[in-house]
């Protein structure tokens, strides 16, 4: 067994050894980006404990400041944008007028004493700012540089603009949705943004334990259309070796049965699921449908599934006159697979969420007290939290500047009155 | 250049809610050693399958999540398996973990135990629901998952079921943010050498994949709901806006923005109708230079969508991506998977690899790792079965 042969970077005299120190403690980044894709994860990193400064220009703030509903109270305003606070909690917000030869300056800066930086400009903005990948890595050579973009760095369509919402659609899961007989149906928000947030992360946390281990740094280059296309691998081998093209299938399975979203009371539905003859069983009793047992079409899997849409009728017959979240305990007692549908709202109530802790609470300087939302892990020794609001537009300049990279308060009202923060 | 995670051993002990987590260490480069119980995985058998020979059929959403492993089989449910198990776990870094919450403890191989014998251990637990809370015992599958998590109330047509994504996509979510937060933990433990348990909601997972929605709920009590194949949200005035385009051959998705590149978008949408006389007289003279989307009436997005709903009925998925691919123009068509094997972006990118079946002259085309870092393109390979013995020694196999 080959074992770690030297000790991690970071052992040592120095090492701050005490029980609660946050995971990513002493970890700083810096973010060129905006929207979902880039600041989404400097978001979990942040709520671990890592420093992150996002990097606006104050003449062109961050798009979700500017043109995304929700803003609070429905009145628009740079510091009222749910979706910007939404996926940058517990960061500091700057801004640097980045044309300006003394605020590229300065963004440099910010980068030597950094350990990573996320981008998510279009691709080659970066260097023509004059701030490439070589030219970071002139100053910091153990850098972790990610640049994540629409569909990568190099290509004969790197260049093209995009959004999730969009994305969404040429890497498939469009197609994956809906009836078999229906339109493709809308996915919600910038779903393949997240994907790649959740890849970008596990990128940058890998390429920083390399970096912490070796002293080395690194170049990510991550297309989100790519990042997609990992969530719908099995469609894509099953083209690749079959000639099978995958469609959607409303709700249906194609190992359980019935596998369904039923009816309830109150415009609220619940989805049931079972996977063998036992379940079926078991469901059919706690259901108060034992009739269906002795019904010859329903007697094995294949029958049900050659009469679904006649058994998904019976079903929702009954669940109609139920109350979802009773439904869903009474199955689950009797050990069969059922959920209520949440709604937005419901997220604020479900009693499993709220014993996670996933939404908390931070009073923001012109939304007032909101929730921001903790991802899916917890660390049992060093847990994450959400650590601040949001950043209003600017907010921490003179701390980051002046406080943490040590410029005069003279030189920076210099810097100021010049426009290098506007 | 060595690969970021080459130095790590993983044993992962996932079903299916956390394959996903083993084989994205796998493509960075940590000797995954995945283990299942004797005869193989239960979803082995799941479709979509490959046949092929005499051989089984290999189940290709298994495949798809379970390539750049090493595979033993060890049944825990035996004092001989679980002494293997444990064995294997005091030589990991990561032991991945999908069993029900205490059945570890029940065999003897909770937490307390494992870190004894491995005090740098990260120990990452992928449920449902997570370790604790009232639906701790609840069984879930996909479906479960993208109910409880909200996905689901967001798709489906208008007041119509809610629809979860045909291919499951919890476990993927669920997989992926397993992966953040494992590495979340390692940096930690290289920093300062302490290992600790990793407790993952696959429901919260989920969440992920609704985005900012519930902010709508948060800030201003308004609870979006799905609306079929329009965006609601956008708009102060409540109005929706179409995102599903029929066009001759399937779908396209185009949606009217503002912004920079919004404005941009719609003059050339535009310019390529009146090219067609397709473009009505007031379409063709909109001034788009202060054209902003949160303030239009319903009535106003209808007037601009229906001469774009008559064009779109006259083009090509293919014309339609050449075009906005040329123009630098917002919208994509809606792909199947043939046509993601066609798209020259990917090719160009080496994004496909064929790798060869183990025991087999067959080769497989795979989509390829998630990312190219200093420029190399992270790499897949197919698993093979390999002996107990071989794989307690240590020997890694390449």
């Amino acid at each position: 067994m080959r074992r770690r042969k030297r000790k991690p970077w970071g052992w040592g005299p120095t090492a701050r050894i005490h029980t609660m120190m946050d995971a990513l403690e002493g970890i700083t980044g810096v973010e060129f980006g905006s929207f979902a894709a880039g600041p989404g994860i400097g978001k979990y990193l942040a709520n671990f404990g890592a420093r992150v400064i996002h990097v606006e220009s104050a003449e062109r703030p961050d798009g979700l400041r500017t043109h995304y509903p929700p803003f609070k109270d429905n009145k628009p305003g740079l510091n009222r944008a749910g979706a910007f606070a939404f996926w940058n909690d517990s960061k500091y917000g700057v801004t640097l007028n980045l044309k300006h030869p003394q605020g590229l300056e300065l963004a440099h800066r910010l980068v030597e004493k950094s350990d990573f930086v996320v981008e998510n400009m279009r691709p080659g903005v970066m260097a023509r700012l004059g701030l490439g990948y070589d030219e970071l890595k002139k100053r910091n050579r153990r850098l972790v540089l990610l640049s994540t973009s629409n569909m990568g760095q190099t290509g004969p369509y790197a260049d093209h603009p995009g959004f999730g919402s969009q994305l969404s659609s040429l890497s498939g899961f469009s197609e994956l949705i809906g009836r078999a007989d229906g339109p493709p149906l809308f996915i919600y928000g910038p779903y393949i943004d997240l994907i790649a947030v959740a890849y970008g992360g596990i990128a940058l946390l890998a390429a920083l334990d390399h970096q912490r281990r070796t002293g080395e740094g690194s170049h990510i280059d991550l297309s989100q259309y790519e990042a997609g296309l990992q969530f719908v691998a099995a469609p894509l081998i099953d083209f690749a070796v079959n000639g099978n093209i995958a469609r959607r299938n409303g709700n249906r399975d194609p190992v359980a049965v019935p596998h369904g979203c039923y009816p309830c009371r109150n415009g609220r539905w619940c989805v049931i699921s079972c996977w063998d003859e036992e379940e079926w069983e078991r469901f059919c009793y706690a259901a108060g449908l034992p009739a269906l047992l002795r019904d010859a079409q329903f007697a094995t899997a294949s029958e049900r599934r050659a009469h679904e849409a006649e058994l998904n009728e019976r079903i929702s017959q009954r669940t109609r006159e139920e109350d979802a979240d009773r439904l869903m305990h009474r199955l689950q007692e009797s050990r069969v697979h059922a959920a209520a549908v949440r709604t937005m709202r419901e997220l604020f109530s479900d009693p499993q969420i709220a014993a996670r802790d996933v939404w908390q609470k931070q009073r923001h300087g012109e939304m007032g007290e909101h929730h921001y939302r903790m991802g899916s892990f917890q660390l049992t020794e060093t847990p994450g939290c959400v650590r601040k609001p949001a950043p209003c537009l600017g907010e921490h300049n003179e701390e980051i500047f002046c406080g943490w990279l040590g410029l005069e308060p003279n030189s920076y009202r210099e810097l100021e009155k010049k426009g290098v923060f506007s | 250049m060595t690969m970021l995670l080459e130095p790590y051993r993983v044993l992962d002990a996932t079903g299916p809610l956390g394959y996903l987590t083993g084989k994205i260490l796998g493509d960075l480069g940590a000797d995954v050693v995945k283990v299942e119980p004797p005869g193989g995985d239960p979803s082995r058998q799941w479709p979509p399958l490959i046949r092929e020979g005499d051989r089984l059929p290999e189940s290709l959403s298994w495949l798809a999540c379970n390539v750049n492993k090493r595979e033993i089989q060890l049944d825990l449910e035996t004092d001989r398996g679980r002494r293997w198990f444990r064995s294997l776990a005091e030589k990991a870094d990561i032991v991945l973990e999908t069993f029900p919450p205490g059945r570890l403890d029940e065999w003897g191989l909770g937490y307390e135990v494992l870190r004894k014998d491995n005090p740098g251990l990260i120990l990452v637990s992928i449920t449902p629901f997570g370790q604790g809370g009232p639906y701790v015992d609840f069984l879930a599958s996909d479906l479960e998952i993208m109910a409880l998590g909200g996905v689901m109330s967001l798709t489906g047509e208008e007041g119509g079921e809610p629809m979860r994504v045909t291919v499951p996509a919890a476990p993927m979510w669920a997989g992926a943010e397993a992966a953040m937060g494992a590495l979340t933990a390692l940096v930690h433990r290289t920093m300062t050498g302490r290992g600790q348990r990793v407790d993952v909601s696959a429901q919260v997972a989920a969440m992920a994949a609704v985005a900012h929605a519930p902010i709508y709920w948060d800030l201003n009590r308004e609870n979006p709901e799905r609306s079929g194949i329009f965006m609601t949200g956008r708009t102060l005035t409540g109005a929706r806006m179409r995102v599903m385009w029929p066009c001759q051959d399937g779908w396209i998705n185009f949606i009217i923005y503002g912004g920079p590149a919004g404005r941009h978008t719609n003059r050339e949408l535009v310019r390529w109708m009146a090219e067609r006389d397709m473009a009505p007289a007031w379409l063709e003279e909109k001034d788009w230079s202060t054209f902003t989307v949160p303030k239009l009436t319903q009535e106003e997005i209808d007037k601009l969508e229906a001469p774009i709903l008559a064009f779109m009925a006259t083009i090509t998925k293919r014309q339609f991506y050449e075009r906005v691919l040329d123009r630098g123009m917002l919208g994509y068509p809606v792909a199947t998977a043939k046509e993601i094997h066609q798209d020259p972006q990917l090719k160009e990118r080496n994004f496909w690899q064929d790798v060869r079946v183990p025991g087999s002259e067959r080769t497989l085309r795979f989509p390829g790792g998630f990312a190219i870092v200093n420029g190399k393109r992270l790499q897949v390979r197919v698993p093979a079965r390999e002996p107990n013995e071989e794989v307690e020694k240590g020997e890694r196999r390449r």
